[in-house]
């Protein structure tokens, strides 16, 4: 039926009642008709949603595409251009510049040497764990520190200000949905990066910002580097934590296989980061008339590109909405793909394949606190997507 | 009979790691600049599977895999 398009009006606000881990009923029926489907963006503007693994794969790898925040045409105002140094929202030749002196920092080879402090990190969170016993909100004790702790060392924050900035950044990052306490959050954090610099400039010491002073880059762009660090690095670990600690709970069978053969890690964590997706879609704007998948995407239209749903394409990877930990997933979309896919992915596989297996080793009994219909999910509204807490009990020895 | 030969592009690689991950025997990051090292342009059978999803997987189309023409199927 090359007239019918299959049309999706604004991102759909609910997943299917019952399946907190599936993309909602909306985007999974629009893949259904095929993988481009008419959109309406947030303020009414027109566009188009692309949720075939093909289709999203080839947007990402086109440099027709852009990334560039003012050039999003979602809303009925135009949108600032990205802040120096926030370099997820720039095209090249900006984007290079940026991430060049920062890929030497984050190769799989520097990630792997990090194995043991997180090893270390992680460790401590468990005997906190163990030592106040269950319940435990697994988000507060366990997702949120881990990357936290593991960020602070990579930016060199000094041990003493650790505290009072992972509490700011857990405002500005954590989900947050009040806009006035989100901005207060984000200026928070920009201030104390810009005092950061400073410090590192006039005294480096052992870590990425230090040694990006070394670069040509201004003290506003380090900041801004810093600032991306953070925004894409934090939330979206913490939430793949505590969500794939939940849907392992939630797969038994899976969750079993995994414990006793920790060899099982590394498909385990693609296979997770497959399934739940928890940075769900991204936007992308046609800088010239292209044709895809039949349409013609029109200059200046932004299409909407749901990873998540990408992820689900029956024809990538088959009986998709299964987790299967022994599967092959390598080659899913969970960290974009072309020039910005995630520059700190062998960071998070590196957290993820530690910490995931640490925690199931540690708590053999480990379950949901609370009946899993009651675990407190994120809106769907939230960029990333995860559990605001997750509840969790397990046996302890009689002494 | 020839291989497939690979070849990688640097100045398109944006240093994902994609190839270091999937076939750590074919391909290394410059510990330096992060961007694709090259330490078998022409791997052993073995790892024929590891570079053609290596090559796959590379988020920037750095890596390519010239197949010889098989004349088979
Ligand atoms: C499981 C955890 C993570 C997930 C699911 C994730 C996901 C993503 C995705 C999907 C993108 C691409 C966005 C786009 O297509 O426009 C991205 C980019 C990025 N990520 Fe991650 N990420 C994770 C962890 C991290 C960590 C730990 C760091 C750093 C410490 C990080 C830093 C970045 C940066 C800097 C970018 C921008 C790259 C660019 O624009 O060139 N991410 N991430
Ligand atoms: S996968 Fe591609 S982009 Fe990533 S390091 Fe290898 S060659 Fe470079």
């Amino acid at each position: 039926m090359g007239e019918s398009v299959h049309a999706v009006t604004t991102l759909p606000t609910a997943r299917p009642p019952g399946c907190p881990f599936d993309p909602p009923a909306e985007l999974t029926e629009a893949q259904r008709h095929g993988p481009i489907s008419r959109f309406t963006h947030f303020g009414g503007n027109p566009g188009w949603l692309i949720t075939g693994y093909d289709l999203v794969r080839a947007v990402l790898a086109d440099p027709r595409f852009s990334s560039r925040r003012e050039l999003m045409n979602v809303v009925d105002y135009p949108l600032p251009p990205a802040p120096p140094g926030e370099f997820l929202l720039t095209d090249e030749p900006q984007h290079g510049r940026y991430r060049k002196p920062l890929v030497g920092r984050f190769t799989v080879r520097r990630m792997r040497l990090l194995t043991e402090r997180v090893e270390q990190i992680t460790t401590a969170c468990l005997d906190a764990m163990e030592e106040a016993g269950p319940p435990a909100d697994l988000v507060t004790s366990f997702a949120k520190p881990i990357p936290a702790i593991v960020i602070c060392e990579l930016l060199g924050v000094p041990y003493e200000d650790r505290g009072a900035f992972q509490e700011q950044i857990d405002a500005f990052v954590g989900g947050e949905t009040d806009e006035n306490k989100l901005l207060a959050a984000y200026t928070a954090t920009q201030d104390y990066l810009a005092e950061l610099v400073a410090a590192k400039r006039a005294d480096p010491t052992d870590d990425v910002l230090s040694e990006l002073t070394g670069s040509d880059l201004t003290d506003e762009e380090l900041r801004g580097v810093a600032l991306v660090l953070l925004a894409a690095g934090l939330d979206t670990t913490a939430n793949m934590l505590s969500l794939g600690t939940f849907a392992l709970l939630e797969n038994p069978a899976q969750l079993a296989a995994l414990r006793a053969d920790p060899a099982l890690a590394d498909r385990a964590v693609e296979e997770l980061l497959r399934y739940l997706s928890v940075a769900k879609s991204f936007m992308r704007t046609a800088l010239e008339d292209v044709e895809l998948g039949g349409r013609t995407i029109e200059a200046g239209t932004t299409v909407v590109l749901s990873y998540h749903t990408a992820n689900r394409d029956p024809g990538r990877f088959a009986d998709p909405h299964t987790l299967d930990i022994r599967r092959q997933s390598t080659g899913h979309l969970a960290f974009g793909h072309g020039i910005h896919q995630c520059l700190g992915q062998q960071l998070a596989r590196v957290e993820l394949r530690v910490a995931l297996p640490a925690l199931i080793g540690r708590f053999p009994t480990l379950r949901l606190a609370v009946p899993a219909g009651e675990v407190d999910l994120r809106p769907e509204t939230a960029d990333v997507y995860g559990v605001r807490s997750l509840p969790v009990a397990w046996d302890t020895e009689p002494s | 009979m020839s291989r497939p030969r690979l070849r990688v592009d640097r100045e398109r690689c944006i240093g994902a790691g994609m190839c270091a991950l999937t076939a750590p025997e074919v391909f290394d990051q410059d510990p330096d600049d992060g961007r694709v090292l090259l330490l078998r342009a022409e791997p052993p059978t073995a790892l024929h599977a590891a570079a053609r999803l290596a090559a796959g997987v590379c988020p920037s189309g750095a890596v390519t895999l010239d197949e010889p023409e098989s004349g088979g199927v």
